[in-house]
């Protein structure tokens, strides 16, 4: 094996802030490199320097790239040298073709300048057999499910003759099998001679398909880890990720669980848009006070749908069945009925659907509860500061001030920013969909400890999560969902990630149509 | 945290803010210099008051609406049919005045109503729908007026746009009553510092320096009284002014005191996020494009007293004027960002320019080019400055 590149004590500084302190990184051909670190380590900013966002000078340190020195002044720069980033949002344009995609400023043009549409296609479909796809090159991208397009970003990748293929977070909007899919293709582009470097917090994913792990910690190298070296397992990642040891993954928590808080009966949910179709189908399940409950399901099955057409018919048509909470029924038309109900919805994608990016902490905690701020319409700001404060202490929120724009803040304190938010509405029912997704281990952990003392308060807790260990770790309970049904529901003491996963995938009635549709409908 | 703050590190927090300001106090001075002091005479400031005041009233309520993420292109046809009922009312049918200021800020409201009825409810983009808004009351505006102007209104009507409180107090010269205005003014903004910069000291937050604080009351006391002395050696105190002070100080207040304006924020920040915290979006948009309306009324109300007409064309292009205030005032074209002060500051900007060019004898083409690059380089700034503070 050869050096493919070599970065040498790579140093970025902002205004304020040293985010890369002499950083080295030596990735070896045709290997798989797995970078891990918590959030705000400085992974991205290390990828952006070498894909060229940021242009060469404005960083110190060298990076010799196939046995030169590298001067990438921009993106373009970087993937004419066979360096091809993947970003974890992905940068597809939804209602252009998968072809039109994949070709995306670097379209396949005939001799007479326009673009030749045929061969275009044609070189779609290869592409597309090559990462495993078997779709029409003339399908719009907005029609695949989420697994599908991040193969496409990688197709895409390919027709760019990439050598030296970057992906952050691949796998984190994806399930198992979509996962697993992806895991098994870098494996495959490695035969092909094709380098990787992934940024990753599934660690137990870099476990399988890393041949070396390099460590990063507050913007400086740890340690690079060989993988086939014994020692070098997910606790050992940790160790250095964090630089301390976590004993436990998931912070204790002692059940005091009281009376039935929320029932739900017979829930059955349509499709927004598309007549007949059934996307929650007579779900029925109850969450206890001081109760942490879990509900499990594969991407598609209904999850979000369900939280969300609970909470105020927030999602979908046709609603029936009822909502029960302390023995009343409730009838929730809208978000701001589900709050005065004392329901509150984490939401999962906190950029997308949790927090007003530009806006600062302070507003963006008040923003649901604004009714406990104002009276006769108007706002108590020094109240409002004073709650923001409360919460910056006791949600250990980390900024420099509540006037800080929540934009600028790492994925963790987001996090325990939209969690603020939603106690601070006083709710007794907390829904928390996938709420650790995309933030590091040590932010992880913090956010349960806060679940669990939510738990502790006699609130009924209800968490959203794909990932088993998660919630096996969590939850006192564990509900199954499968296309939108409640398949089972298994005590903590009795429940195995086969005994879920198992009931996750049991499809009952035979009537439903595929995961694939219902991967679409959530696209 | 507490602690204070330098002026270097205000300015620098706030270089959008302050830019504006900086670039309005420039202008003035530039223009000074150019036309040998008639800018600041105390006539040309007072025709400047009056000559601007509606297209100031359209960028309060323009920035609300576009710091939610809409767009209005109808205000300069809605002031001109609020105008033109007005006049119909008060010239041909003989109505006291006071029915036609009424009228026309109901039409204004209307007018904002049926907007945000085809926004918020209807769920189409306020840019199609102000645009069908823009040819719908233009074209009741020619309607209803017969194609031909109406003139002239009774005498308290154009006072609305024209008038002056002056003498009230006597004066030598100068108006006692202006001065004292200006005065209570001054004060009630010491007032609201002290108490707000106390709080902050409560609260724990960052406050800027005892001595800071004291310059900066005692420069806009300075720049405020000095504006208040060239208008009391003129004609006095405008009514417009009084009119435009209110709405200013009320629509500040709502948009950073209210709920409404806080959602207003929320939903032109992330519309999702501000839907599933309960924010009822429909009803803040309807309201939003309705508030628009009333302001466009009032708009219409200040045009015609101050032209003492109501004219078909009344009102042409005043939403641009409108949205470019906004822009050069801070607001972002994705919504969720804006100031009133901002708008205010911007309206003032394009103000000055335009007369300042006049006074200087440059005719409309060259105003018109030079304004087009003023907005574009304001907007150019933001843009850069987004860019460097996102480099992280």
């Amino acid at each position: 094996m050869s050096t493919i590149l070599q970065m040498q004590s790579i140093t970025k500084e902002f205004p304020g802030v040293k985010a890369l302190d002499a950083v080295n990184l030596t990735v070896e051909r045709g290997e798989i490199h797995a970078i891990c670190g918590e959030n705000g380590a400085g992974k991205s900013t290390l990828m952006k320097v070498l894909s060229g966002v940021y242009p060469y000078g404005t960083y110190d340190g060298a990076i010799i790239y196939e046995g030169q020195t590298a001067r990438f002044h921009s993106i373009n720069d970087s993937e004419r040298a066979g360096v091809v980033i993947i970003h974890q949002e992905l940068a597809l344009v939804p209602h252009l073709t998968v072809a039109e995609n994949i070709f995306l400023g670097n379209e396949r043009r005939g001799r007479s300048g326009l673009i030749d549409w045929n061969r275009a296609n044609h070189e779609a479909t290869d592409l597309m057999n090559q990462v495993g796809l078997h779709e029409n090159p003339t399908t719009p991208v907005s029609q695949l499910g989420v697994g599908k397009q991040q193969l496409i970003e990688i197709a895409k990748a390919l027709s760019k003759e990439v050598k030296l293929l970057i992906l952050d977070e691949p796998t984190a909007a994806l399930n198992d099998t979509d996962s697993a899919h992806l895991l098994d293709l870098l494996r495959l582009l490695k035969t092909r001679g094709i380098t990787s470097i992934m940024i990753s917090h599934k660690l137990n994913e870099i476990e399988s398909v890393a041949d070396t792990t390099t460590v990063i910690r507050d913007g400086k190298t740890i340690e690079a880890l060989d993988m086939s070296d014994p020692d070098a397992d997910e606790d050992r990642i940790i160790r250095g990720m964090v630089g301390r040891d976590l004993e436990h993954r998931y912070p204790q928590h002692e059940a005091h669980i009281g009376k039935e808080v929320l029932r739900v009966k017979d829930w059955t949910v349509y499709h927004p848009t598309q007549q007949d179709r059934v996307v929650i189908d007579h779900a029925s399940f109850f969450v206890r006070a001081g109760e942490v409950v879990g509900l499990a399901g594969l991407m598609g099955a209904g999850r979000t749908e369900l939280a969300m057409s609970l909470f105020g018919r927030s999602y979908g048509r046709q609603h029936s069945g009822s909502i029960f909470k302390n023995g009343e029924e409730l009838h929730l038309r809208s978000v701001s009925d589900a709050i005065s109900a004392g329901i509150a919805y984490v939401t999962e994608d906190r950029k997308k659907y949790g927090l007003n990016l530009i806006d600062n902490v302070r507003r963006n905690i008040s923003a649901a509860a604004l009714f406990k701020l104002s009276r006769k319409g108007f706002v108590n700001g020094n109240e409002e500061l004073k709650v923001a404060e409360e919460y910056r202490t006791s949600m250990n929120i980390k900024t420099p001030t509540v006037m800080q724009t929540v934009n600028n803040l790492s994925g963790g304190n987001q996090q325990k920013v939209v969690l603020s938010k939603w106690i601070y509405t006083d709710a007794d029912v907390v829904i928390l969909d996938e709420p650790t997704r995309g933030i590091d281990v040590g932010a992880k952990y913090e956010i349960f400890t806060i679940v669990n003392r939510l738990a502790a308060e006699g609130k009924a807790v209800l968490v959203i999560s794909s990932e088993l260990p998660e919630l096996l770790g969590t939850c006192d309970r564990i509900y199954t969902l499968a296309f939108g049904r409640i398949t089972g529901v298994v005590d903590i003491a009795d429940a195995t990630q086969e005994g879920l996963m198992k009931l996750m995938t049991q499809e009952r009635s035979a009537a439903n149509a595929g995961t694939e549709d219902k991967e679409q409908a959530r696209s | 945290m507490t602690g204070t703050a330098t002026l270097k590190e205000i300015l620098l927090r706030n270089l959008r803010q302050s830019g504006i300001f900086l670039a309005l106090v420039a202008l003035l001075l530039l223009f000074a210099g150019l036309t040998d002091g008639t800018m600041l005479s105390p006539g040309n400031l007072t025709n400047m008051v009056l000559q601007y005041s509606y297209i100031l009233v359209l960028a309060i309520g323009m920035v609300i609406i576009i710091i939610g993420g809409h767009i209005d292109l109808s205000v300069g046809s809605i002031a001109a049919f609020a105008g033109a009922v007005s006049a119909i009312l008060v010239i041909k049918n003989d109505m006291p005045w006071w029915v036609g200021v009424l009228a026309a800020i109901g039409i204004g409201v209307a007018a904002g109503a049926w907007q945000g009825f085809w926004v918020a409810f209807v769920g189409i983009p306020a840019f199609i729908v102000t645009l069908a808004g823009m040819l719908l009351f233009r074209g009741a505006t020619w309607y209803v007026l017969g194609s031909i102007s109406l003139s002239p209104f009774p005498k308290p009507y154009q006072e609305i746009g024209n008038g002056f409180l002056n003498g009230l107090l006597g004066g030598q010269g100068y108006d006692i009553f202006t001065l004292l205005i200006f005065a209570f003014a001054v004060a009630g903004y010491a007032v609201s510092a002290v108490r707000g910069r106390r709080a902050r000291i409560a609260y724990n937050q960052s406050v800027e320096t005892l001595v800071l604080f004291v310059l900066k009351i005692a420069v806009v006391a300075a720049v405020v009284m000095a504006f208040a002395w060239q208008l009391a050696n003129d004609r006095g105190l405008p009514i417009v002014l009084i009119i435009l002070g209110v709405l200013i100080l009320v629509y500040a207040v709502v948009t950073t005191r209210t709920v409404f304006g806080r959602h207003v924020y929320a939903i032109g920040g992330n519309l999702t996020a501000a839907t599933l915290s309960g924010v009822k979006v429909k009803w803040v948009n309807f309201g939003n494009l309705t508030n628009m309306g009333f302001l466009a009324g009032v708009a219409g109300v200040l045009y015609s007293a101050r032209t003492n007409s109501a004219q078909p064309a009344a009102g042409n292009l005043f939403e641009l004027d409108a949205i470019a205030a906004a822009f050069i005032g801070g607001a972002a074209v994705t919504g969720g960002v804006g100031r009133v002060t901002g708008a205010i500051v911007g309206g003032l900007i394009m103000a000055v320019l335009t007369n300042g060019m006049s006074l200087m004898g440059l005719g409309l083409p060259q105003q018109q080019i030079v304004k087009g690059l003023v907005l574009l380089v304001a907007v150019a700034f933001d843009v850069y400055n987004k860019r460097r503070a996102g480099t992280k």
